[in-house]
């Protein structure tokens, strides 16, 4: 099994006619994604490579029966879009945009929970979510993962994540579900939605999880493994070395007076009997370790 | 982006937030001015993005010409912290009878908005936060509700601020929201938000730090913009499209993606080197943003070895190759190279700098072979 996304999964992009909207959008069909339409306001009635293109989500709703969204359009359009997403019905929605304003990341995130408790938002500024050989939504290169699982991985960052895939794949561990949930200060999914989905997976034996400064989603995450979670938890937190007070390419991604630091992160999971690893070829060798004795 | 305290000041009365009357000053004369104009005594302050003003010289109260000629003479040109001191803010000095504190900020576990406000003003709310948090009212706001005088008037009460100022407070603090909300601020704090004898409420200081990503619906952020002090390299980066942060170490760091990036810096201070900065060169990068890249890096004396480390995504491995060589024929690099290429095209990226390669221009199979093999260039 894989969690939140599978082969039955059905995907609109919402920007699927612009560039970086039919580049990944194409990508992810091309990887076996069910991707049944498109969504840009005035082009309804046209195609990306033969994916019909409505002028609405409601339309594409109508037309598909999707129940997911890609949501790829400019950082001022991207909170209407998702808002758009979760009226039209889908119940899943990606969003890659990077530099959404926090104020409009706030105002979207509380929305869909007090009106749209059904939906799930993954991101903004995040890589998406790919469940090997079923279906990739984002832009994770789909050959660096590797079907079968039994790892889930849940990472904030984008590029650590296809590191993490990599190290995995190269020796012959597969991933349920990989989740890229965002390096911004608002994500819509956090890290506790995925290890309790991963928790919740009788495929997924292991997960893999990847954080960063900022913020304090490690911590709480920490706790809820204590609590809850049974499965090995392999983790790796970026920023160790990383100066206060500088936003570390991700906006979310800042040491703010004493708060939100690596080393805080890291022995809050490691009471919490995680396995910490220092870097993430360290935690790769550590999961394939784990994964070989199970 | 953080703002000087001038700004902040000038931010809060577009939103009606009261201040006290007062102007910029880049020069003593222009001090007198300020002073001659919004009445004596005054308090020159020290403009400068970083804390403890105070404690290293840099507010004064001066009751005359000479002494605000004294004072603004001494404070510019002042180095606090690193940080000198090029422009002043003379104001009318106010009575005091209380001082309080008020921030705005996002409450980013709950993902809504957290006002905080308490009646002992005028000191760090760390350190009040650490030895007495009861004396912070904090007040959780739904930013699909926002904040009214009446929830207001209940959480200045609750804060237990003098009952002369609570009314007044109450108002200023609705404004304050307003600012942070519709002003796009990560934070807006006012400390000390002051009471006078008079019974009258106002920002005695401005603590503002706008939020990048909503610079497309501000126009007016340009003047903000065009005082940022940064690093000289920093705005050569920018200007460029890159993601870059000085640092104090001697290996310079290209990577693409935040969390490699930062990952990377880590990798590099566990096998024994330090990193000259953070460079993010992003999703998609070609071959002229890895030139770009090279060239920032260039500047900057400290640094001894170079490494680039990529894992191409979207990013491809074989346009970074091509950006090391378009680098490499625009400008003498002087540091040697180490890189380790991964991902989309890395076979064919790798192929085009395999002819390249000598003793300072080398790639490594992994992440941390190639941090060793960088920081011993650099710590040779």
């Amino acid at each position: 099994m894989s969690i939140f996304v599978d082969e039955n999964t059905t995907v609109i992009v919402q920007g699927l006619t612009g560039g970086q909207g039919r580049f990944h959008g194409l990508r992810n069909r091309d990887y076996g994604t069910r991707v049944v339409g498109g969504v840009t306001p005035g082009k309804g009635g046209t195609d990306v490579d033969g994916i019909p293109v409505f002028n609405t989500v409601d339309e594409a709703v109508a037309a598909t029966g999707a129940t997911a969204s890609f949501v790829v359009v400019p950082p001022k359009f991207a909170a209407d879009a998702i808002i758009e997403a979760a009226q039209g019905g889908v119940t899943f929605i990606v969003c890659i945009t990077e530099g959404i304003p926090a104020h409009d990341e706030a105002r979207t995130y509380n929305r869909l929970v007090e009106q749209f408790p059904g939906v799930r938002l993954l991101g903004p500024n995040c890589p998406g979510i790919i469940s090997p050989g079923k279906c990739n939504i984002g832009i994770t290169s789909g050959d660096i993962a590797l079907a079968g699982g039994p790892v889930g991985i849940v990472s904030r960052s984008g590029t650590l994540t296809y590191q993490a895939l990599h190290e995995l794949s190269q020796q012959g561990v597969g991933q349920t579900t990989c989740v890229g949930i965002g390096g911004d200060p608002v994500p819509g999914t956090n890290f506790i939605d995925c290890l309790s989905a991963f928790q919740d997976d009788p495929e997924t034996r292991a997960v893999m999880m990847i954080g960063e400064i900022g913020g304090s989603e490690e911590e709480r995450a920490a706790e809820w493994i204590k609590a809850h979670m049974t499965k090995p938890v392999v983790a790796y937190v970026a920023g160790v070395t990383a100066p206060a007070g500088r936003k570390m390419g991700h906006a979310g991604a800042i040491i703010s007076g004493s708060k939100g630091t690596a080393q805080a992160k890291m022995a809050a999971l490691a009471e919490a009997g995680v396995h910490v690893c220092v870097n993430p070829t360290e935690a790769g060798a550590k999961m394939v370790e784990i994964v070989r004795a199970l | 982006m953080d703002l000087f305290e001038y700004q902040g000041k000038q931010y809060f009365a577009r939103y009606g937030i009261a201040v006290s009357p007062g102007g910029v000053a880049d020069t003593v004369e222009e001090a007198l001015a300020v002073a001659a104009r919004v009445g004596y005594p005054v308090v020159v302050k020290a403009q400068v993005k970083v804390g403890g003003r105070g404690k290293a010289g840099g507010v004064k109260l001066a009751a005359s010409d000479d002494e605000v000629r004294t004072h603004a003479g001494a404070i510019l040109g002042l180095d606090i912290k690193g940080h000198v001191v090029r422009r002043l803010w003379v104001e009318h000095a106010s009575d005091i009878a209380k001082e309080y504190y008020a921030s705005f900020t996002l409450d980013r576990p709950n993902k809504v908005h957290l006002g905080m406000l308490s009646a002992q003003g005028g000191v760090e709310i760390e350190v009040v936060a650490e030895e007495n948090p009861d004396a912070i009212a904090m007040l959780s706001i739904d930013p699909l509700v926002g904040l009214d005088v009446a929830t207001a008037r209940r959480w200045v009460a609750e804060a237990g601020l003098d009952e002369a100022a609570r009314a007044e407070a109450a108002e200023l603090l609705v404004k304050l929201y307003r600012c942070y909300v519709e002003g796009d601020c990560d934070l807006a704090e006012v400390n000390p938000l002051i009471l006078t004898p008079g019974g009258t409420v106002h920002a005695l200081d401005a603590k503002v730090t706008l939020d990048e990503n909503a610079a497309f619906r501000h126009p007016e952020w340009d003047e903000f913009r065009a005082t940022e002090t940064e690093d000289p390299r920093e705005q050569m980066a920018k200007a460029k499209g890159l993601n870059y942060i000085g640092l104090d170490g001697s290996v310079g760091i290209i990577a693409n993606g935040a969390g490699l990036a930062m990952s990377t810096l880590d990798v590099v201070n566990q096998v024994g080197g330090t990193a000259a900065n953070f460079l993010d060169i992003g999703g998609g990068a070609n071959a002229d943003v890895m030139a770009a890249a090279l060239e920032v890096i260039n500047t900057d004396p400290k640094v001894r070895a170079i490494f680039v480390n990529i894992f191409g995504g979207i990013t491809r491995v074989d346009e970074v190759a091509r950006g090391v060589l378009e680098a490499l024929s625009r400008v003498s690099i002087s540091s040697p190279i180490v890189l380790r290429l991964d991902g989309t095209n890395a076979v064919e990226g790798r192929a085009i700098l395999a002819e390249h390669l000598n003793d300072r221009l080398l790639t490594e199979p992994t992440m941390l072979d190639a941090a060793r093999r960088a920081v011993a260039f650099a710590n040779q």
